[in-house]
């Protein structure tokens, strides 16, 4: 079942074409493709973070005149596809984009399981892919497997590591006890996480008191923050999804869940969070981070707010903008759209990006933010695997 | 106790969800695939309203329940009525229908993503604690509750001491009989289909202020309305309240007794144990 944005593309690549032959090579193109959800499970989460970042950047881009090959300016044409959060889908749009529209460039898609399913077709049409939105433990292996692909974001150990390393500290420095309730959504993110989590949490000597996991799409958390509670937790870790963060989040504060440290996963970001709890969520925990008070990032929350109509997430926005920063400055430096040779480009330089200098290691960025916290209604990063700008983490007091 | 209360205020949720389609196949024998979608549609009415407004999202019902109602009559009247004429039997339009809702379905999901998006819609209503007993619960919650049972009860007295009640009744054992009778079966059926629809958007709207929600989440709720459809038997709205509140205190119980983990397998389990020793569900006919 075709998108309609999938009509309009088509549309547009013909039209363009018939323009081309009139006009006889005026005016330079560069086709970018991009899939990622716009409907189902994941298109909530690929709305916040995945497509307002490429909307931005394409008409940026654009308003300077495009970006600059050594033959001249060329504008991008992007080619959207809606992967209905459906594997399948995905491969099948980038099977698509790579071999009809004859995308020069392809934009990695949204979610671990989607870039990990599409990986070997990007690789066998030597396509670049900038991954963001997925984390795993396997980027070394998936690293060597395949030569064109880039990891961003980090590694599931890192995320939950970084957590058990703070709740470890904050229990050597005395302020709280060493008793966890952890719960995960029954999801491959979440499962992954719980499971990474088990033994690192162990292993820093914290108690696990409340161990469970729930269905995606629970309606009613009531008796897992029961449950928690009746455990008598001094921290409260959740491996979440967005609907179940800002549900667990209201059953801790209907039930008056008094922990010291509350952490849920994905979307804890998102500026919806902030916007619908307000100063309760003070001092929650969540994934991910970023220092928001850089000159670059202030610059990109103002245009981003501007061009999308809406803020950034505190999170995976600015390195999904980042990666596309990448891709622009790759494809520059060498200076035509030559897949290879950007690919090689990416493995031997550094870019100057809103996230910072990020450069690849083996295709593997090593400095990324784990876990932020909401202080006074921003959210911050609190914990990276070194990047500057890391607040100190502040203990939760209550829900008011 | 405890568990018991927030079974059943989770019951009062589910009744909301699927008493809407339980009308519309009972009665105007439609298997409303696009259920979820209305519910969302009316979600996010009531979000708008009261975000854009600071309207409560009981007294945007006000607006939302016609509104839904006018709308799902209209989708009857030039969607359905077409398949319901050219049907020779109850199985062909059944099968029809599934196919045509599915499609509105997605239908409905493109309308909403272009008119606000594919972001989580959320807001706080009635968020506060509630004591019930000593145990807490939110607030929204029980007056989602109240409202389900209100309109379970309404719905209940309607059909079982009004004439017009009497007539979507007999449609609802046998539309070919009632036709004999002198009702004017179509106009039945549109008005049971337009009523359900009403009752989805307002559960939505009520839902919505304890969920956070988006545009695509609507299959995940037609999924669960059908399950308690079934199993509390078709054609009775009584079954579909009574399947509710048994699905949600099984469902509350093994959260709480035994693993929240095991909720979904649970309600299913229930749900196969009820098709093999009752296939007409708790209040329905044997299929003759």
């Amino acid at each position: 079942m075709k998108h309609r944005s999938v009509l309009a593309g088509a549309l547009v690549a013909t039209l363009t074409g018939f323009l081309s032959l009139g006009v006889a090579q005026a005016q330079n193109v560069i086709k970018i493709g991009a899939v990622a959800p716009k409907t189902g499970p994941l298109a909530g989460g690929s709305t916040v973070t995945h497509w307002p970042n490429i909307k931005l950047w394409v008409e940026q881009v654009n308003a300077r005149g495009g970006l600059t090959l050594k033959s001249g300016k060329a504008k991008i044409e992007l080619i959207e596809y809606d992967d209905k959060t459906n594997p399948g889908e995905t491969i099948k749009a980038v099977q698509r984009l790579a071999t009809q529209d004859k995308a020069d460039f392809i934009i990695a898609p949204y979610g671990t399981g989607f870039n990990l399913a599409v990986a070997p077709i990007f690789a066998k049409h030597g396509y670049p892919q900038i991954v963001v939105t997925a984390i795993t433990d396997q980027i070394g292996d998936l690293t060597k497997r395949y030569p064109s692909l880039f990891f961003t974001l980090g590694s599931t150990t890192a995320f939950t590591k970084s957590v058990a390393d703070i709740l470890a500290k904050l229990h050597a420095d005395g302020k709280i006890g060493n008793k966890v309730a952890m719960v995960n959504v029954a999801d491959a993110f979440g499962i992954e996480l719980a499971a990474s989590a088990r033994p690192i949490f162990k292993a820093a000597g914290l108690d696990v008191v409340y161990d469970k996991s729930y269905p995606l799409g629970t309606q009613d958390l009531s008796p897992i923050v029961k449950g928690a509670k009746a455990a008598n937790p001094d921290a409260f870790v959740a491996w979440s999804y967005p609907p179940d963060t800002f549900g667990l989040t209201q059953q801790a504060m209907i039930q008056n869940l008094n922990v010291k440290v509350f952490y849920t996963a994905v979307a804890t970001a998102f500026p919806a969070y902030g916007g619908k709890f307000g100063m309760a969520v003070n001092n929650n925990l969540g994934a991910g981070g970023i220092n928001p008070d850089t000159a670059e990032m202030q610059t990109y929350s103002a245009s981003h707010k501007r061009i999308t109509g809406k803020a950034p997430d505190g999170w995976a926005s600015a390195t999904m903008y980042a990666s596309l920063q990448i891709l622009e400055q790759s494809i520059e430096g060498v200076g035509a759209a030559d897949r290879a040779a950007v690919i090689d480009y990416l493995k031997n330089n550094s870019f100057k990006t809103v996230m910072g200098d990020i450069t690849f290691n083996s295709q593997n960025n090593d400095h990324y933010w784990t876990v932020g916290q909401w202080q006074d209604g921003k959210y911050y990063g609190v914990a990276s695997t070194g990047r500057a700008g890391e607040k100190a983490v502040r203990l939760k007091g209550g829900w008011k | 106790m405890d568990i018991l209360i927030t079974g059943l205020l989770l019951g009062g949720t589910y009744a909301l969800i699927a008493m809407g389609l339980n009308l519309q196949y009972g009665v105007a024998r439609i298997m409303n695939l696009a259920n979820g979608e209305m519910l969302v549609a009316g979600a996010f009415a009531a979000f708008w309203i009261f975000t854009a407004g600071q309207v409560s999202p009981l007294l945007s019902l006000v607006v939302v329940a016609p509104l839904a109602f006018a709308g799902n009559w209209l989708i009857y009247r030039f969607v359905m009525l077409p398949l319901v004429r050219r049907s020779r039997s109850q199985g062909q339009l059944e099968v029809d229908s599934i196919l045509a809702t599915f499609g509105l379905s997605f239908i409905l999901v493109g309308i909403m993503l272009a008119s606000f998006g594919g972001d989580y819609f959320t807001y706080s209503y009635l968020a506060v604690p509630f004591d019930i007993f000593g145990n807490t619960y939110a607030l929204n919650r029980v007056v989602a509750f109240a409202v389900a049972v209100a309109i379970g009860v309404l719905l209940c007295l309607w059909l079982g001491f009004s004439r017009s009640g009497l007539a979507v009744r007999a449609v609802a054992v046998d539309p070919r009989s009632a036709g004999l009778v002198g009702i004017d079966v179509v106009k039945v059926s549109a008005f049971a289909f337009a009523l359900g629809g009403a009752v989805t958007a307002v559960g939505g709207a009520l839902i919505s202020t304890f969920l956070t929600m988006d545009a695509s989440i609507g299959g995940l709720f037609t999924m669960k309305a059908l399950i308690i459809v079934i199993m509390g038997g078709v054609g009775d709205v009584r079954g579909a309240i009574i399947a509710a509140m048994v699905l949600g205190l099984a469902e509350t119980a093994i959260a709480s007794l035994i693993d929240p983990g095991l909720t979904l397998a649970a309600a299913y389990l229930l749900f196969i144990l009820v098709l093999l020793f009752r296939p007409q569900g708790l209040f329905g006919r044997r299929a003759s």
